[in-house]
């Protein structure tokens, strides 16, 4: 019993039956998904999968159909009150030529312990500098962000989360039109919360790099095709499940050597990717 | 020239303006340039309703029938995106039209009465602030303190729902009363500022003064200080102009104005950073200059609007000089 008890609170994120439609079209179906505290979680799928809004609805940013949300055995809402949750929108969400710092839009990471009223305090610009300073970016921090690249853009958007110092941390396709140097800090960045205990979930597009960056992965296709240890979910199988056989994918033989019965014998197919 | 009703005249005319630009940053940045015309020409429909129910010419009689049509075009625009889906921009479009035309027709219904004071409406098409007295120079320097106070107290939350709303909502800001007290500050600031260029021109007051300090500035407060600077000042020259020159309408001259600005700003800013680029190259510091390209394309549109509004003013310029000729 007891034990049982500790599996319930060390979970940072319990999402059941999460049904969740666009006007009238399903997007999500009834999605079970039990995120242990610490996981590094590729949320993977082909376009229009529902990834995006699979991560928008447990933030309580769409209107969900059924289903309940929880982190770390709180609600939603007051998760997100308690600042435990950092979201890291797509990129190109926001207008990067709105006239304000790179510090201040870190500091905004901030604002959720804050509270409505309050003012920024010495602690805060403190934690806004580290956060800086594990992205590389202190020497940018009073430049404006219009004259920032992509990359630094990117990077301003992890401070921001990491100024939060949360426990969750969301982040909606990271490394979409990123150049490979800052892609490996990114990683690094995320591999380093997890290390510490932190739970991180990512969207993410590329289906080469999920074996070699996260450990876990949640394969979605409007319902949930795979969840588990990343190596067992990105197999032939699930993908053809996901993308409807439009790709063929072989896994890398010497990844494991336990006998996974998704496993398919690359003998006839591609040693990689290839549109039919 | 400086006496008691020009003194008046020019303190309101530059409380309106200080108003318009500041709230003007917030709707330019968020994106919606036509809401601010929207809401003006929907509040026209409410100003001519009060006015025939109530046959009173109190002004805040008058501007609170324009604040309830005001509400209901904007509820209208919501309710029409939220709820099919047409664009935030189509939304618009429609409201405008419907309300203004509503609103034009209960002008002719009005005129056909035999109500004294009728002609007074007139002053909401094109604005008259040279007939304001000091009960509503009163009334403005309240309401713009009381404007001016919740955007210091909500600065914070103000200025990071408009850059990033998800993520706001995200650690726990709603989002709906966020965005409900940006409509609230809008609707007031369109409907006092609405004695200073009427319901037609009201847009061009609010988005010029932010596009031209957008220029200037690259940080959130000093946008919105400069802004607030450039909306007293052309409100201050419209005033003088239209004062020195016989029958040329104050209303359409600040606009004229701040639209000159908008034209000064937007040439002199790309000329001085030309010459920047041209005599120093900068240092490299890791920072790629690619914004202008993009920053460019954002203005186009608000610049094309600028444009269409200073027509309309020189056509209604034009006319009233023909008039007077003809008078003559």
């Amino acid at each position: 019993m007891n034990s049982k008890k500790q599996i319930a609170s060390s979970l940072a994120l319990s999402v059941k039956k999460l049904t969740v439609a666009y006007h009238d079209t399903p997007v999500l179906w009834s999605i079970d998904v039990d995120v242990p505290a610490g996981s590094l979680l590729a949320i993977i799928g082909p376009n229009g999968a529902g990834k995006t809004t699979f991560m928008k609805s447990i933030l309580g940013l769409l209107p969900t159909l059924a289903g309940s949300v929880s982190f770390l055995g709180l609600s939603a809402a007051h998760a997100a009150k308690s600042g435990a949750i950092a979201y890291v929108p797509q990129r190109m969400s926001v207008d990067w030529d709105f006239p304000i710092s790179v510090e201040e839009v870190v500091m905004m990471g901030r604002y959720g312990s804050l509270g409505w009223f309050a003012r920024p305090k010495q602690h805060d610009k403190e934690i806004v500098i580290d956060a800086l300073r594990q992205v590389n970016l202190e020497a940018l921090a009073q430049k404006p962000i219009g004259s920032l690249s992509g990359g630094q853009q990117q990077r301003v958007f992890f401070a921001r989360a990491l100024a939060q110092q949360a426990e969750v941390y969301l982040l909606d396709e990271p490394f979409a039109n990123i150049d490979a140097a800052t892609e490996q800090i990114l990683v690094y960045i995320l591999q380093q919360l997890a290390a510490s205990g932190k739970t991180v979930l990512v969207v993410h597009h590329d289906l080469h790099t999920v074996r070699t960056y996260f450990k876990t992965a949640l394969l979605l296709k409007n319902r949930k095709i795979a969840y588990g240890p990343v190596e067992q979910v990105v197999t032939s199988v699930y993908l053809d499940q996901a993308y409807g056989n439009r790709y063929y994918y072989t896994p890398p033989a010497i990844s494991h050597s336990g006998g996974d019965p998704d496993y398919i014998s690359p003998a006839g197919k591609v040693s990689s990717w290839g549109e039919l | 020239m400086l006496d008691y009703t020009m003194v008046i005249v020019l303190i309101g005319a530059s409380l309106l303006g200080i108003l318009s630009g500041v709230i003007g940053v917030f709707i330019l940045l968020r994106g919606q340039s036509l809401l601010g015309d929207a809401v003006a020409h929907a509040a026209l429909p409410g100003i001519v309703l009060a006015f025939l129910v109530t046959e009173s010419k109190n002004i805040l009689v008058l501007l609170s029938g324009g604040a309830v049509s005001g509400a209901a075009g904007m509820l209208l625009m919501t309710l029409v995106t939220t709820h099919t889906r047409l664009k935030k921009d189509a939304a618009q479009g429609m409201v405008l039209s419907i309300f203004f035309g509503l609103g034009l027709i209960l002008l002719t219904v009005v005129q056909k009465r035999p109500i004294t004071h009728q002609s007074m409406l007139n002053k909401f098409l094109f604005g008259n602030i040279s007939t304001i007295l000091y009960q509503d120079l009163v009334c403005i320097g309240v309401i713009t303190s009381i404007v001016l106070l919740f955007i210091i107290i909500f600065w914070k939350e103000l200025v990071a729902s408009v850059f990033d709303a998800s993520y706001m909502q995200s650690v726990g800001f709603r989002q709906q009363s966020v965005s409900f007290l940006i409509s609230i500050l809008i609707l007031i600031t369109i409907l006092i500022g609405l004695q200073a260029v009427g319901v037609i021109l009201m847009s061009t007051l609010l988005i010029a003064p932010a596009v031209a300090a957008r220029q200037w500035c690259d940080s959130m407060r000093s946008v919105v200080i400069v802004s607030g600077f450039f909306g007293a000042l052309s409100s201050i020259m419209g005033v003088l102009l239209s004062n020195c020159m016989v029958g040329i309408p104050t209303g359409p001259m600040i606009v004229v104005v701040a639209s000159g600005l908008v034209f000064f700003s937007i040439m002199t800013a790309s000329f001085i950073a030309k010459r920047i680029k041209n005599f120093s190259v900068p240092p490299y510091t890791g920072v790629t200059q690619t914004n202008t390209h993009t920053q460019k394309n954002t203005h186009t549109q608000v610049r094309t609007q600028a444009y269409a509004q200073s027509r309309i003013c020189f056509c209604y310029m034009s006319k009233k000089y023909i008039k007077q000729k003809d008078r003559a």
